[in-house]
């Protein structure tokens, strides 16, 4: 039974890797294949299982998360820019940063639970942005964001060759990090963060998790000390934030303020519900469903919607064209809002509980009928 | 002491928008237990209520302009200006005054719907899917307003009467320079008189008892045999009649746009958790408190020494509060302790 | 006489004006049984929170097994071998039954933290044959899978029993253990009680049901007005004149 579990898991990371890293030829038919998207899907996959850990686990409903994101992205780019292009350097050092920062929110947070946590992890958040965005403008550069210059020092890319001429781009040991190659990068760290995520799932400690998420109270009276056990998820959650926003800046060199906005840790919420929070998977679904749509929805404008509803009748198309034009393009956000609002009213456990549902239904249903039939 | 008075009025003017936000958010928590993060909406729709208004007087028709007589030029001219001539005029001038008048009924009505709509099917739900539930809903009418009124903040003036400022400085025997605007004064005192209407409401009818006692202990209120679901329903509209007209009248303070009311939403949650989660005194309190605290800390001098503190001085009040009196400055004990 | 487990000596302890405890000593010993009945109002649950370290008195000392427990945490307590049953069925409502007894059983092998992330839960072959067994001695081993949530009252409260009792506490103090059980779920409890006795375990029950009561105690103390007013077997309890005035028969309950 051991040895069985065992392969299991080996065959889940196969799979999964599988899936993963032929994501540029089964996403083909949908149009989704292009290095830009699959790079998103990776790093928001990583950014969500990441929240995962803590809110589907554990319970606990941050909206800090947007901090830790922000925090790789500064240290990555600051990374490119004092010691190399190289992309090892810069996601380690985020991974860490993020994980001191969270330590310190996390330990300062974590005092409380229930919605005073949820109140102190968006204090926290405000502060941080606020911060970022004034008042540590040497470190962040405040609105115009951080980015890559000409006279970086990059110390260590300096020890092995001259600057050349024009801004360096990211790269891992001569491998260029944009395109494909960027993907596969932050494919494998999905892959690292998934295996992560799943041994947690799989292990007593995420037992332990799901159990203060169930009743806390008489977890403490079962001998635990939860805290250390909060704090725990909360700063792996972080460093996995931490390490989707270092990818940010590897995809694409440059860390904002508003990455650090809060309404910015609403989003991840959004994707991890979506899919199904608490599961394995169900984050993953969230992120790609919604960043797949995104890409859709806000590219889409007036005379894209002119042509698509052109086999209706002038009038008709022309009415269609009115209702659904506030939902797309800029209206993207609308779509984004109502969708949350739908999810969280009548499919609180996801897409994955829905399926689960219908199945169930679906089940008995035949199994009814397959009765009914056994009783004529 | 001229910057003191100043920064004071200044604070006192950003807290009474925070307490008028607070208290609403801290009345529909006490009373329904629902942590409502659309409550900023609320704030924003009310800001925007005026801005509608000052449209929909403004509604103009192109005619020629006679100033100009050496080519045929046209202007828009208010309809209100065609009929009433300056009494039309006078009109569109006192619009965010005016617009109170339609903002009281507007606000009720998206409040009774919302709470009818939403809210009520939260009530069991968890903290967590509150919160959630209504932040989507906080999206929604965000980007519903973006849709209509586009992305820009829309100056929104006040009556002209009052656009200049009042000399306090001689009133006060102090310097001459010492000025403020008039409007602010006046967005001062009305807070100040939607507050004790809300608690002279709240102390003084059969409706206001209710409310308290369900504040106090929302099951015993329930077997008392009190129709509680509709007590609910009003005291959620009152909330956000409350919100609406602290927006109405701060429009012209800060013209307004569609994320006001997110901007609005974090700080007035950290007001009602300093003041006490379910205390009406504390968020009024703690509204202040917080707005003239944010105030001082941008002084100059204050910034020279500690720079940014302008930023973050409310959060790490916040924070701090959280930490060592999780009940806040006046919340009741062992509410929401944990 | 036997060893001490829990020492309650000269405590007090009062809510503002109300004298809730007045000078309480008390003592259990390892392997009895240890009721303590009293009406309602009688300081029951004072007491009971001051046993198991959630309430510190005015003055005087609790000791379990000579070290004193008054100011330490919840989960401290437990790790010493003081197992508390609530009156309602507190259990993880979200979980497996399996799950629900394998938590406790992890916590008495590896204390209040620890991290190891890494390891399969699937590897814990001897947590799971433990956690197998103890269902099974509550007559529950054939729905391993169940949701917890979805159980019956009594059955919640047996699974609580089950949840503590892995644990191999030194003494277990249950709090109205039968309170609202049907008379066929009492009788199984008792059976159950009288069951676990292994290891020396001590217990202290507060009940309002006297035939669970005399069915299981050793030593009855009897509470009155914050006063421990006897303290004897259930046949010196029941001859006792003191009780029958205050309790037994004087009552109007």
């Amino acid at each position: 039974m051991i040895l069985e579990k065992k392969r299991s898991d080996l065959v889940t990371m196969i799979l999964f890797s599988m899936v993963v890293l032929s994501m540029p030829i089964w996403l083909n038919p949908l149009g989704a294949n292009y290095p830009d998207l699959l790079q998103k899907f990776a790093i928001f996959g990583i950014f969500a299982i990441g929240y995962n850990i803590l809110f589907g686990l554990t319970g606990y409903l941050s909206f800090g998360h947007a901090i830790f994101l922000g925090v790789g992205s500064y240290t990555a780019v600051w990374s490119f820019k004092l010691l190399s292009m190289n992309v090892i350097p810069a996601v380690i050092s985020s991974v860490i940063l993020a994980g001191i920062v969270a330590a310190f929110v996390g330990f300062v947070s974590l005092r409380r639970s229930g919605i005073y946590f949820s109140i102190l992890t968006l204090a926290f958040a405000q502060m941080f942005y606020n911060l970022a965005y004034s008042v540590l403008t040497p470190i962040t550069n405040g609105e115009t964001g951080l980015q890559l210059a000409l006279e970086d020092p990059r110390v260590i890319d300096r020890l092995f060759s001259t600057a050349g001429e024009g801004l360096p781009s990211t790269e891992l040991f001569g491998l260029s990090m944009s395109g494909y190659s960027g993907f596969y990068f932050c494919a494998v760290m999905l892959i690292v963060a998934f295996y992560v995520s799943l041994k947690i799932f799989n292990s007593p400690f995420g037992l332990k998790l799901k159990a203060i998420k169930s009743n806390q109270h008489r977890m403490k009276y079962t001998g635990y000390n939860t805290r250390p056990y909060l704090l725990t998820a909360f700063i792996i959650s972080g460093m996995f934030a931490g390490l989707a926003g270092a990818l940010m800046a590897v995809t694409d060199p440059l860390a904002g303020a508003e990455r650090m906005q809060w309404t910015a840790s609403g989003e991840v919420v959004l994707m991890t519900i979506l899919g199904g929070v608490g599961t394995l998977y169900g984050p993953l679904l969230g992120v790609v469903i919604i960043k797949y749509l995104e890409n859709i929805f806000s590219a889409v404008n007036e005379a894209v919607l002119q042509t698509f509803f052109d086999f209706l009748p002038s009038w008709l198309q022309d009415t269609m064209v009115v209702i659904v034009s506030p939902f797309v393009g800029e209206g993207w956000h609308l779509t984004l809002g109502l969708m949350f609002m739908g999810i969280v009213i009548f499919l609180p456990g996801g897409i994955t509980e829905g399926f689960q549902k219908m199945k169930k239904r679906f089940f008995t249903k035949e199994n009814s009928e397959s009765s009914n039939q056994e009783g004529k | 002491m001229d910057a003191i008075l100043i920064q004071l009025l200044n604070g006192l003017d950003k807290g009474a928008a925070y307490a008028l936000i607070a208290l609403g958010l801290t009345l529909v928590f006490g009373t329904l237990g629902v942590v409502n993060f659309a409550h900023g909406a609320l704030f924003m729709l009310g800001a925007f209520c005026a801005v509608t208004f000052q449209k929909i007087l403004t509604i103009s028709v192109k005619v020629v302009d006679p100033s100009i007589t050496f080519f045929t030029a046209y202007k828009e001219q208010p309809y209100l200006e065609i009929w009433f001539g300056d009494v039309g005029l006078a009109i569109i001038d006192y619009a965010v005054p005016l617009s109170i008048f339609m903002a009281i009924p507007v606000m009720l009505l998206i409040g009774l719907v919302m709470e009818r709509g939403l809210i009520r099917h939260f009530y069991k739900r968890t903290h967590a899917e509150q919160i959630l539930v209504t932040f989507g809903l906080a999206i929604v009418i965000q980007e519903v307003i973006r849709h209509f009124f586009g992305a820009n903040p829309i100056p929104t003036p006040a009556p002209d009467i009052v656009s200049s400022s009042a000399a306090i400085g001689s009133w006060l025997g102090l310097s001459e320079n010492l000025v403020y605007p008039w409007w602010r004064l006046i967005y001062l005192a009305f807070s100040a008189l939607i507050i004790t209407s809300v608690f002279a409401f709240l102390q003084l009818t059969t409706f206001g008892m209710i409310v308290r006692a369900g504040m106090f202990d929302r099951q015993m209120v329930g077997f008392l045999g009190i129709d509680v679901q509709r007590k609910f329903t009003i005291v959620f509209g009152l909330a956000a009649v409350v919100a609406g007209l602290a927006g109405v009248m701060y429009a012209p303070i800060l013209p307004p746009d569609y994320h006001m009311g997110m901007d609005f939403l974090v700080l007035s949650f950290v007001v009602v958790v300093v003041g006490g989660m379910g205390s009406l005194g504390g968020a009024v309190a703690a509204g202040f408190l917080l707005g003239i605290l944010q105030s001082f800390a941008s002084m100059t001098v204050i910034t020279e020494l500690v720079p940014g503190i302008d930023q973050v001085i409310i959060y790490l009040v916040a924070v701090i509060v959280l930490l060592t009196r999780p009940r806040g400055l006046m919340g009741r004990k062992g509410v929401m302790e944990d | 006489m036997s060893e001490s487990v829990l020492k309650i000596t000269n405590v007090n302890k009062s809510f503002g004006g109300l004298k809730a405890l007045n000078n309480i000593n008390l003592n259990i010993e390892k392997g009895k049984v240890h009721a303590i009945i009293g009406p309602n109002g009688a300081g029951k649950s004072t007491l009971l929170n001051v046993c198991i370290g959630l309430l510190a008195p005015d003055t005087g000392t609790v000791e379990f097994n000579g070290k004193n427990i008054v100011g330490k945490q919840a989960h401290e307590i437990n790790q010493m071998g003081l197992v508390r049953v609530f009156q309602t069925p507190e259990i993880f409502a979200d979980l497996s039954l399996l799950e629900n007894v394998m938590v406790p059983a992890l916590a008495k092998r590896d204390g209040s933290f620890k991290f190891k992330i890494f390891r399969s839960l699937a590897n814990e072959v001897d947590i799971m044959e433990e956690a197998i067994s103890a269902l099974d001695s509550i007559g529950m081993s054939d729905k391993l899978y169940q949701l917890a949530g979805s159980m019956s009252r009594g059955d919640k409260r047996r699974l609580e029993l089950a949840v503590c009792l892995i644990q191999h506490p030194k003494l277990l103090l249950l709090d109205e253990p039968t309170a609202g059980m049907a008379r066929h779920d009492t009788n199984q409890t008792i059976e159950l009680l009288k069951k676990i006795k292994e290891g020396g375990m001590a217990k202290i029950i507060i009940e309002h049901d006297m035939h669970v009561v005399f069915s299981v105690a050793d030593t009855i103390s009897v509470l009155a007005r914050g006063e421990i007013i006897a303290t004897g077997t259930p046949d010196e309890i029941k001859g006792n004149p003191v009780v029958q005035e205050a309790y037994l028969g004087g009552s109007d309950e």
